[in-house]
């Protein structure tokens, strides 16, 4: 049986069919099991596993594999402050401090009202951008230290539904990468990608 | 001055709607694709062989003839890096965001020269935007006929699936990719026998080819190998995407010809040191390569051939230029952090040395170190890179150890003095910076 809304049986369906062999639905299925209960919950992974048709320890050593599977509760607002090679240079530690000062949330861990969860991460690929920060997988490259004060207090009151990288860039923002171009909408509704590869359907499971 | 574009012209020229179907097909989208259905599979490979094209994602090998080695065994797949996670680099980033039609009509040629008819891109998961914009390009091609049964009206089947990282530098190693893909722990794979040509995912014949390698790909048949291989240098054919970051005062891509020398990528074409400072070090090609110092490498010409000579590599084109503010010990050690961090675990001296490295770099950046500390440092290094040779004697199934080895050379080499003065002072001469993680 599973736990999982009929919407969402029906994504895992989706996803499944667009792979050749089941198992390699294993990494979509485990963020749709994120999206569903903002986690990764033992639950959670029991459920990929009966999808897949592996066990479940197969599907744990497959989630604590990768950093982005996250195994505790977190925020509502991951915080993710590069301080690789090219953001340290250019002060992507300070802009790590600063997000925790203004939080009260050190890094690796999430604030008692559940609202954020602050963490160093490796190179995202800013590095022509940095410092680098991401709000849910969601970018914001040139951050000052002032400007992370500011995007806490922004998630604090705003709280938005939908954090979006381009709003993010625009308010927050400095030096980027590249020019971005265009402006647009989408974004994350919690802490993993906002990304379903669900618009095209692939061949038919062939195992 | 200005260089021929390649794989950013279409963005450079039509800044705001580079990634929409119409500007492509308005730009000539998609017409090599319809070609390649009328080529042999021979003709295309020694077309692109002929090109000179040599893969982007860091290896440097002849596309050409990768694609020969493939495996008659069916069903064939091919795999798109677009696992883009070397420190320093994010050009496929951009080219994934700003181009993805010409990504895609790269895989439809590879697809076709290969006769495979399952596609994948692996894109990063920390990537979710330029994944949304892969995707809409994926869904338009469906919708267009461009993928799926009868692409273009043909007889050929193409299926094209997106698929998600989750945080695994390791998972740019393409075996280890294949591993990811199979819902495994991203974990590289023993070369020989698990060459992806021979016993890829699925153990079937398996093409990876990195996102700015086949991107390149409808330009080489539209303007043919003889006009690409003018743009650049004799062996190392067509442009490639430097990544530049660091101090330098216009970090960011530059699609550049071969050949240039460094002084003119980092004062030209970069814009200089903020400030007019001095060049300290240059990591020249990703934080796995050698680094380089201005005093002996700055009029070097940047060919994989010249870096390769001077003890380095060009690899992702990940240029990390670091100012006489910065401290060597203190870059070191993060380069270091990011190699042990990212360690998949199977071989003891990767995961056993670059723990221990990162803690000794750490010890002395925070005024613990010892005089003995950086012979220590070399031989943890001697023990996952046997004799600190360049190129790696390996002794891991993935060169990720070795890469670690690359700063504590630099060290070595360039910089003792700093790493001595370190220890005597009990503390970072340069800056009293407190060290994070």
């Amino acid at each position: 049986m599973s736990h999982w809304s009929e919407a969402t049986q029906e994504r895992a369906r989706e996803i499944i069919a667009r792979y050749p062999q089941k198992r390699s639905a294993v990494m979509p299925l485990l963020y749709l099991a994120m999206a569903e209960e903002g986690y990764l919950t033992n639950e959670g992974m029991e459920e990929v596993a009966r999808w897949v048709d592996i066990t479940p320890a197969q599907v744990q050593a497959v989630a604590t594999f990768y950093t982005m599977y996250k195994r505790r509760p977190t925020g509502r607002y991951l915080v993710s402050c590069c301080t690789s090679i090219s953001c340290m240079l250019l002060g992507g530690d300070d802009v790590l401090h600063a997000v925790e000062d203004e939080s009260g949330v050190p890094h690796g861990e999430t604030g008692a009202d559940g609202l954020l969860s602050v963490e160093h991460v490796e190179c995202i690929g800013a590095c022509g951008g940095a410092p680098a920060v991401q709000v849910n997988y969601e970018l914001i490259e040139g951050v000052t230290p002032d400007k992370a004060r500011d995007l806490v207090r922004w998630l604090d009151t705003a709280r938005p539904d939908v954090v979006n990288t381009d709003e993010m860039q625009e308010l927050f923002g400095g030096v980027r990468s590249f020019d971005w171009a265009i402006r647009e909408g989408e974004g994350a509704k919690g802490p993993y990608p906002a990304f379903q590869a669900l618009g095209t359907v692939g061949r038919e499971g062939e195992t | 001055m200005t260089y021929p574009l390649v794989v950013t012209r279409r963005m450079t020229d039509h800044p705001a709607d580079s990634h929409t179907l119409e500007r492509y097909e308005a730009t000539s989208g998609y017409e090599q694709a319809r070609r390649a259905l009328t080529m042999t599979r021979d003709e295309l490979v020694e077309e692109i062989k002929t090109s000179g094209l040599l893969g982007r994602g860091g290896a440097a090998f002849s596309a050409g003839l990768k694609w020969s080695f493939l495996a008659p065994a069916r069903p064939s797949y091919l795999v798109i890096n677009g696992d883009e996670s070397e420190p320093g680099t994010f050009k496929d980033r951009q080219l994934l965001e700003r181009d993805p039609h010409q990504m895609l009509e790269g895989v439809i040629i590879t697809a076709i020269a290969n006769e495979v008819h399952h596609a994948f891109i692996y894109i990063r998961g920390e990537y979710p935007k330029p994944a949304r914009r892969v995707q809409t390009a994926v869904d338009e091609a469906y919708a267009r006929g461009y993928l799926g049964k009868g692409i273009f009206g043909s007889d050929y089947d193409l299926e094209v699936t997106v698929h998600l990282g989750a945080g695994a530098y390791i998972c740019g190693e393409e075996t280890a990719l294949i591993n990811s893909l199979e819902g495994l722990r991203g974990e590289p794979r023993l070369k020989p026998p698990y060459f992806p040509a021979a016993k890829g995912l699925y153990m079937q014949p398996t093409i990876v080819n990195n996102v700015e390698t086949v991107s390149n790909l409808p330009h080489i048949l539209a303007m043919g190998s003889e006009e690409f291989i003018e743009i650049g240098h004799p062996l190392d054919t067509g442009t490639f995407m430097i990544s530049i970051s660091g101090h330098v005062n216009k970090p960011g891509n530059y699609e550049l010809p071969h050949g240039l020398t460094w002084r003119h990528l980092i004062y030209d074409i970069a814009g200089g040191v903020p400030g007019g400072r001095e060049i300290k070090a240059i990591v020249p090609g990703g934080a796995s390569a050698p680094w380089f110092i201005p005093e002996i490498h700055l009029e070097d010409q940047i060919t994989k051939d010249v870096c390769a000579e001077a003890g380095s590599m060009l690899g992702s084109g990940a240029v990390i230029v670091m100012d006489e503010t910065t401290c060597m010990v203190r870059a070191a050690e993060r380069i270091v952090r990011f190699f042990a961090h990212e360690s998949c675990g199977q071989c003891t001296p990767c995961r056993e040395g670059t723990t221990w490295m990162e803690m000794i770099l750490r010890r002395i950046e925070e005024g613990q170190g010892r005089a003995v500390d950086l012979d220590l440092l070399l031989d943890v290094s001697d023990g996952i890179s046997v004799g600190l040779a360049w190129p790696p004697k390996m002794t891991t199934i993935c060169p990720l150890g070795p890469s670690a080895v690359s700063p504590v050379l630099a060290l070595r080499d360039y910089f003792r003095d700093e790493v001595d003065e370190h220890v005597k002072m009990a503390g970072c001469p340069l800056k009293k910076v407190e060290a994070h993680a």
